[in-house]
């Protein structure tokens, strides 16, 4: 494990003392620590997206998007910006690179992806991977993705994430060759199967609990967010109506004309404000989205630090059983049934070489079981601290982001009120002069 | 037609002097500069009618000399049927009253009566619909508090509008129903039920025949009250369409807080900022709340009202249609037949006089009304704009205080209040 980073000054990149206008246009709501070696050299940014054609594996015309990433050595005084180094990924680079870290780093909370497909949409927004604004907002992902990857304390030290960074073309032949699908497969199948644990750690037990109810919340949150985005849109874009009767309306009217046709106008424009609003709010969804995907990184956690409990449980259970077996053979007493011990009595009692030679090997794997326990123990409780310093990292990390992103929600909806405030004035101007 | 046909303008019939007086007034109008009537009906209606903006309730304070309210309606429950009585208290100076404060009760067929009966007599005036008799909007119970209600501040309204037109209000059965403790043995005189059939054949006769031609103005006035009269409809649609979304957004805005507030119980740190946003969200839930119903008490039933307005508008271009028609057919009569001549030219010359009087009636109430539904619809809009603006100032101010409360509780003084 990487040694930890010495406690540098914590620079936050976060919206306290931004006015909302330019939180508006700060997309970045990480906290973001330059103590980490990785971001004192560099500057990540995820700059462009562009379409390509190409054969997939199956020899298939695609077509995808990749993302341009760009590099800069972090900016002296007075110095002036050098170009950029650049390289272009794709998104399954980005799903290979953090398969990788999750394998690498088990103790770690790996930090989410944006998401795969479009999903709690609302019927305005296109659930299309292709579609602009879905590249545009993952782009945005991606960026996030990497910061926070390079701004953590363990994560950042990473060799293939340095490559990932800076070696286009032999990037994918490193990480296979880290060999780490091996690990992959074996851990997934372990994942997968059911096993319980004879004494489970009560924080992690805790942790997981935690992580499935937030996952819950911020799922509903997300789904009543679609549903109200929809109502919203709805009752603005019908007041462009008005704008449609008002104008039609003031042509036929002598008095009332001008009045009703300008108050028309701030109708037309009341409806269209709607556009960039939920465009806004979007930008808070895909925060919640995050932290929605980051508790599946944790419950990842959870589950993995549960196998290696389970592992240390079994080969402590297993490491008894042997010493029992050595009690049984040496005192000549079967407390326990055994085949053996049957087969014997069955068909007579083995000879004292053979009896020896059974107690040599027993002996010999208790050792190997004793060992196996010590490393298992030593993994179990390496494992623990690794995981609990960052998982105390990424508490404070969540408390943070997820404050400054209600707040920001309260300044969009302020925002919000703000244009209404300004549209019904001028209407209710326009109709004082009917 | 027989010799005994029931004339159309019954007005010969009605021998209240006063009423005569006014019409032949009346006919003898000529408008204002302006376009609005000049006030020759009772001296008390002089400032009644300028068309600058300054403060027409003011205004009406001072010369307004009756004052109708409609209220307190209660069940009444027969072996026949279940209706509803409102209460009318009418509070005046004027002297053709015996009394100045009067209060009678009446059911809606009440409300009906009269609007007959001043249509009858006036059938070139605009007179202000009562609400619809029945709703469409699948309205199970007909006596709902809501119905009520809606229904009691549009028979209120009807009853101003009456009192506040110049002729209207001096109508005798105007009086009689603010007045009669006991409507039934007025409501039995006069022409009824069979009368106004015999009216309508004719008028679908004379559609029939058709008009030789209308008279510039007239085609005009046409033209523009099928327009208006779409327009009001769409208005009407859109509002109603708005209150609908807007009850749905509030529906779906009211889940947000139990989820925030089942969140906060989950976090430590962040219990704080969610609860917050939770009671902000309850809050403007309510504020949205308060302006659907604004908007169903104010807009959307003055919306209403100019569709039925509209109504009321092709109905009196109809009946005057129907006088000239009938004019020209018996001017037509005159000139083709040779025989009974003068018997003709009495009747073409009563007609034709019927005709101006009904041309001028409309051409001056039509001003009035221009003005009238102008200064309703203006306060409608400014009402619903004001209210919109009330919302949204409301909603910024619990945002803000939420602001306030984060940035006070964050670290050091970065203060910056959006």
């Amino acid at each position: 494990m990487a040694d930890s980073v010495s406690s540098e000054e914590v620079a936050v990149i976060s919206n306290t003392d931004i006015t909302s206008t330019e939180s508006e246009n700060n997309i970045i709501n990480t906290m973001v620590e330059r103590g980490t070696a990785l971001l004192r050299k560099l500057e990540i940014n995820v700059a462009e997206a562009e379409k390509r054609t190409g054969k997939n594996t199956v020899n298939m015309q695609e077509t995808y998007t990749v993302y341009l990433i760009e590099i800069r050595p972090a900016e002296t005084e007075g110095g002036t910006p050098a170009a950029p180094d650049t390289l272009w990924r794709r998104y399954s680079e980005f799903e290979l690179l953090r398969t990788y870290l999750l394998v690498t780093y088990p103790y770690i909370i790996i930090p989410p992806l944006p998401e795969k497909r479009a999903e709690f949409v609302w019927h305005k927004l296109s659930a299309d991977n292709l579609d602009p604004d879905f590249v545009e907002r993952r782009r945005v992902g991606l960026e996030n993705f990497l910061l926070r990857v390079a701004s953590h304390p363990v994560l950042s030290n990473d060799k293939i994430f340095f490559l990932f960074l800076t070696e286009e073309k032999g990037w994918r032949d490193a990480v296979l060759e880290t060999g780490f699908q091996d690990k992959a497969d074996s851990r997934l199948k372990s994942l997968s199967a059911m096993f319980r644990v004879k004494n489970p750690d009560k924080r992690f037990t805790a942790l997981k609990q935690y992580s499935d109810e937030l996952n819950s919340v911020i799922s509903q949150l997300l789904r009543i967010r679609a549903r109200v985005a929809d109502r919203l849109y709805g009752v603005y874009k019908v007041h462009g109506n008005y704008g449609r009767v008002f104008s039609e309306w003031s042509a036929i009217e002598k008095e009332m004309g001008d009045g009703l046709q300008s108050a028309g106008h701030h109708m037309d424009t009341y409806a269209a404000s709607i556009d960039d609003i939920l465009e806004e709010e979007e930008h808070f969804a895909d925060q919640l989205k995050e932290y929605l995907f980051y508790t599946d990184a944790v419950r990842s956690v959870c589950r993995k630090h549960e196998l290696i409990q389970y592992e240390l449980e079994m080969a402590a259970q297993d490491l008894a059983q042997k010493k029992q077996q050595k009690e049984e053979l040496a005192t000549g007493t079967v407390r326990i049934f055994s085949l053996k011990g049957m087969t014997s009595k069955l068909f007579g009692q083995e000879s004292p070489e053979q009896k020896e030679s059974r107690l040599a090997a027993l002996e010999q794997s208790i050792q190997e079981g004793e060992e196996t326990v010590k490393e298992k123990n030593t993994e179990c409780q390496e494992f623990v601290r690794a995981a609990w310093d960052d998982i105390e990292h990424f508490k404070e990390q969540k408390d943070k982001d997820l404050r400054e992103a209600l707040i920001s929600y309260a300044i969009m909806q302020i925002s919000m009120c703000k244009k209404g405030i300004q549209v019904w004035s001028n209407a209710k101007e326009c109709f004082s002069k009917m | 037609m027989s010799g005994h046909t029931v004339p159309a303008d019954f007005s010969e019939h009605m021998l209240d002097l006063d009423e005569d007086e006014d019409l032949e007034v009346f006919t003898k109008n000529t408008s204002l500069p302006d376009g609005s009537p000049l006030p020759n009906s009772p001296s008390s209606m002089v400032n009644q009618y300028r068309l600058e903006d300054d403060d027409e309730g003011k205004e009406d304070a001072n010369t307004k000399d009756i004052f109708v309210t409609v209220d307190h309606p209660e069940s009444q429950v027969t072996a026949i049927e279940t209706f509803i009585l409102y209460r009318v208290v009418t509070r005046t100076t004027r002297s053709d009253f015996d009394s100045s404060e009067y209060e009678v009760r009446r059911r809606y067929q009440d409300f009906v009566w009269l609007r007959s009966k001043l249509e009858e007599k006036h059938p070139t005036l605009i007179v202000h619909p009562l609400p619809e008799k029945f709703v469409m909007k699948g309205m199970v119970e007909r006596f709902n508090d809501d119905f009520i209600e809606t229904r009691r501040r549009a028979l209120h309204r009807f009853l101003n509008k009456i009192s506040e037109h110049p002729i209207l209000s001096y109508s005798q059965h105007f009086q009689v129903f603010l007045t009669a403790q006991d409507l039934a043995p007025h409501r039995k005189q006069g022409p009824g039920f069979l009368s106004r059939m015999g009216e309508t054949v004719r008028a679908v006769a004379n559609s029939v025949r058709g008009l030789r031609s209308r008279p510039e103005e007239f085609a005009v006035m046409q033209e523009y009250v099928d327009d208006f009269s779409n327009k009001m409809c769409c208005m009407d649609k859109v509002t109603q369409r708005i209150v609908k979304e807007q009850r749905e957004y509030v529906d779906e805005l009211k889940q947000y807080s139990p989820t925030y507030a089942r969140w906060g119980e989950l976090e430590e740190e962040l219990t704080e900022p969610l609860k917050g946003v939770a009671s902000c969200v309850v809050q403007c839930s309510k504020e949205a709340e308060e302006h659907i119903q604004h908007l169903s008490e104010v807009l959307v039933p003055a919306l209403h009202e100019y569709v039925l307005c509209a109504e009321t508008l092709k109905a009196v271009m109809r009946r005057r249609d129907n006088i000239q028609a009938e004019f020209e057919a018996k001017n037509e009569a005159l000139l083709t037949r040779k025989a009974e001549q003068e018997a003709l030219q009495e009747e073409v010359d009563v007609l034709a006089d019927r005709m101006e009087q009904a041309n001028n009636s409309l051409k001056g109430d039509w001003a009035r009304w221009q003005h009238s539904m102008t200064s309703d619809l203006r306060s409608a809009f400014i009402s619903a704009a004001e209210k919109n603006v009330d919302y949204y100032e409301k909603c910024l101010a619990v945002w803000e205080s939420f602001l306030v409360s984060q940035r006070a509780d964050a670290s050091g003084g970065q203060e910056d209040v959006a």
